[in-house]
């Protein structure tokens, strides 16, 4: 009589703790991020904004390469169409708004998943892949060539909106209320995908992955959820172009080409592909990695030579990322 | 009837005969690219990103061979086959561990390579591009141009690459071996062939003939580091309209393809014909995702 009930509170005591080991782990995290900018020199708070925003972009593919069993090698349009969107409202609008920037670029980068979604949804696998890359070259090519409207080859150059909330704040931007902004979108599209991830439509979504087949069997419209799928990530993809917008003031051609795809894949891989926060830690992985070998070989150090070797290594060797890695050594 | 017979008085027939000229020519070499992507596909099922950058070092290997020993047939044969080599170790470092896992796993193996090979030729090489003299220098009047004889042989070389190769893989006895083992893998071991030294061929005679093409070509435009990434999204657009790990197929689609980019350069700039291309693509997924040059599947 004595065992039964341990053997009862003792499963349901880990999930709790588990739960609120990761909301603790949340919040320290969130804390050190919003904290940083404080203590951080102007050169470091700005690098970290960019792994935030790169980390978004990344997080937003995971919907697709970890979640969904599809690997995008067109992540640059959508990331692409989401900075020329915000350029094309902050150029067109004045006073240039952050809001009507975000709108603009979720618009674009909408209307590009919708275009890439449709068509490369039919095909699966590394079909799938080879689609979605030729579909972010079309979109290259068209904003490389249409020199009048996106600049061609010298991009887009705009000044930086005022942070708006109406009728409450109005303020220039500074790095540091810039990281707390992108910091807020990138949590906050973090919480919300984990949550879409976690719904019904999220495990519809795990099952295709599984196994495509008997998800369809079952009943469930697959290509639809594809479709769909290919669209939340795209959107999210957006958000980040219209970021980096922010951020650097410039949209440009040279990010909408497909290097820009395989760095995203290239954080997946190295974090931990269908975590979310794996990407992440990859992008952030990655940029810190990198920052190191141009500081101690100098900046015209080939520095993606060791990188790329670091991601073959960890594909044959660590396949689950540095943060499925970390979570079976804990758990050990 | 006056517009018609207008629209085609407007078209400037000369123009046409040299574009299709061309379009072959480069849908030749393009052929021989995407006939050894094809190829690794079809027996590996591998996507080999990396092929671009197979091309890219086949012409820079082309180039250091050329002035040291001032023979650019020497060249040829040289960087095919020392990127056959180093096919060959990529294949059997990288690639060989991956046996059985998502085919998914070699297309990010492959573009990890390929990022690293394209740097290290930035590193080595420098960003400016390099100039290969052509071997034959002669020239035969087509309409108002001279056009060089050398553009002739590299789609007669390019064409014969290909045949010898259909010939070693009808007749071949290793030939055979590569058939078989495209067949049905397991049965091909069972039968005694030894699999994995097969595919480390395949994908060595694949980098040969990416490196054979990139010499080829290298006296057309100059060689440098960004090279690869243009042939290797034309070859992953004609594999895939020419369906997939269907050599035959590739081949029609390639000069297909070549020669609808060479004429509409007619009417737009030739950076935006890539377009008609992409919409090829398109199409083909749409209307027949299993290849314009295959049957359709039952």
């Amino acid at each position: 009589m004595t065992i039964a009930p341990l053997s009862k509170s003792k499963p349901l005591k880990t999930k709790l703790s588990h739960t609120a080991v990761f909301w603790i782990g949340f919040c320290v995290v969130m804390a050190l991020l919003i904290v940083a900018p404080l203590v951080l020199p102007e050169y470091w708070r700005r690098f970290l904004t960019k792994i935030l925003i790169w980390g978004l972009l990344a997080m937003s593919s995971d919907i697709l390469i970890g979640y969904t069993g599809m690997v995008s090698f067109g992540h640059s349009a959508f990331f692409g169409l989401g900075m020329y969107g915000a350029a094309a409202a902050l150029l067109i609008v004045s006073p240039p708004n952050l809001w009507l920037a975000i709108l603009f670029g979720l618009g674009g980068a909408a209307g590009a998943a919708l275009f890439v979604a449709y068509f490369s949804t039919r095909l699966r696998d590394i079909y799938f892949a080879i689609t979605t890359l030729i579909f972010s070259q079309i979109f290259y090519v068209i904003i490389f060539t249409w020199t009048e409207v996106t600049g061609g080859e010298n991009g887009l150059i705009f000044s930086r909106p005022h942070f708006t909330i109406p009728f409450l704040y109005d303020a220039r931007f500074s790095t540091a209320t810039l990281h707390w902004f992108v910091l807020a979108v990138v949590a906050g599209s973090y919480v919300l995908l984990r949550r879409i991830m976690r719904s019904p439509f999220g495990m519809v979504l795990q099952s295709i992955r599984e196994n495509e087949a008997r998800t369809r069997a079952i009943g469930y419209p697959v290509e639809r959820y594809k479709i769909v799928a290919v669209m939340l990530s795209g959107l999210f993809a957006g958000l980040a172009g219209v970021l980096y917008a922010v951020q650097n003031q410039f949209a440009a051609a040279e990010f909408v080409f497909f290097t820009t795809s395989g760095d995203t894949v290239i954080f997946n891989v190295m974090g931990g592909i269908g975590t979310l926060v794996g990407p992440i830690v990859g992008a952030g992985f990655f940029q810190l990695l990198r920052e190191l070998l141009s500081r101690i070989f100098g900046d015209q150090f080939p520095y993606l030579i060791p990188l790329g070797m670091i991601f073959i290594v960890m594909i044959i060797f660590l396949p689950q990322g540095l943060l499925g890695f970390a979570r079976r050594w804990l758990n050990r | 009837m006056d517009a018609v017979a207008h629209f085609f008085q407007s078209i400037p027939v000369d123009l046409l005969i040299i574009q299709t000229v061309n379009g072959v020519v480069t849908g030749m070499i393009l052929a021989l690219v995407a006939s050894g992507l094809t190829l690794i596909f079809g027996i590996l099922d591998v996507v080999n990103f990396a092929h671009g950058e197979l091309f890219m070092l086949g012409a820079y290997v082309g180039v250091l061979v050329l002035t040291a020993t001032g023979s650019f047939w020497m060249a040829l044969v040289l960087s095919a086959l020392i990127v056959a080599l180093l096919g060959a170790a990529i294949q059997i470092v990288t690639l060989r561990p991956l046996v059985g896992r998502d085919p998914l796993n070699t297309i990010l193996v492959t573009f990890g390579i390929s990022l690293i090979l394209q740097n290290y030729a930035l590193w080595q090489f420098g960003p400016v591009a390099r100039k290969i003299g052509e071997p034959i220098t002669s020239y035969f009047n087509l309409f108002y141009l001279t056009y060089p004889w050398y553009r002739i042989l590299i789609a007669a070389l390019s064409a014969a690459i290909i045949g010898g190769f259909w010939l070693f893989l009808k007749y071949g006895k290793y030939g055979v071996w590569i058939r078989a083992t495209t067949q049905d893998r397991v049965m091909a071991q069972a039968m005694g062939i030894p699999v994995p030294m097969v595919h480390t061929a395949v994908f060595a005679i694949g980098a040969a003939m990416a490196a054979a093409s990139g010499v080829l070509f290298a006296p057309l435009v100059g060689v440098n580091h960004t090279m690869g990434l243009d042939w290797v999204l034309k070859a992953f657009i004609v594999v895939v309209v020419g369906g997939m790990g269907n050599l035959g197929g590739s081949i029609a689609a390639a000069i297909f393809i070549s020669l609808l980019e060479a004429y509409a350069a007619i009417w737009v700039d030739p950076s935006q014909a890539v377009i008609v291309s992409f919409v090829v693509l398109i199409l083909t997924l749409l209307f027949r995702p299993t290849g314009l040059f295959v049957p359709t599947p039952k």
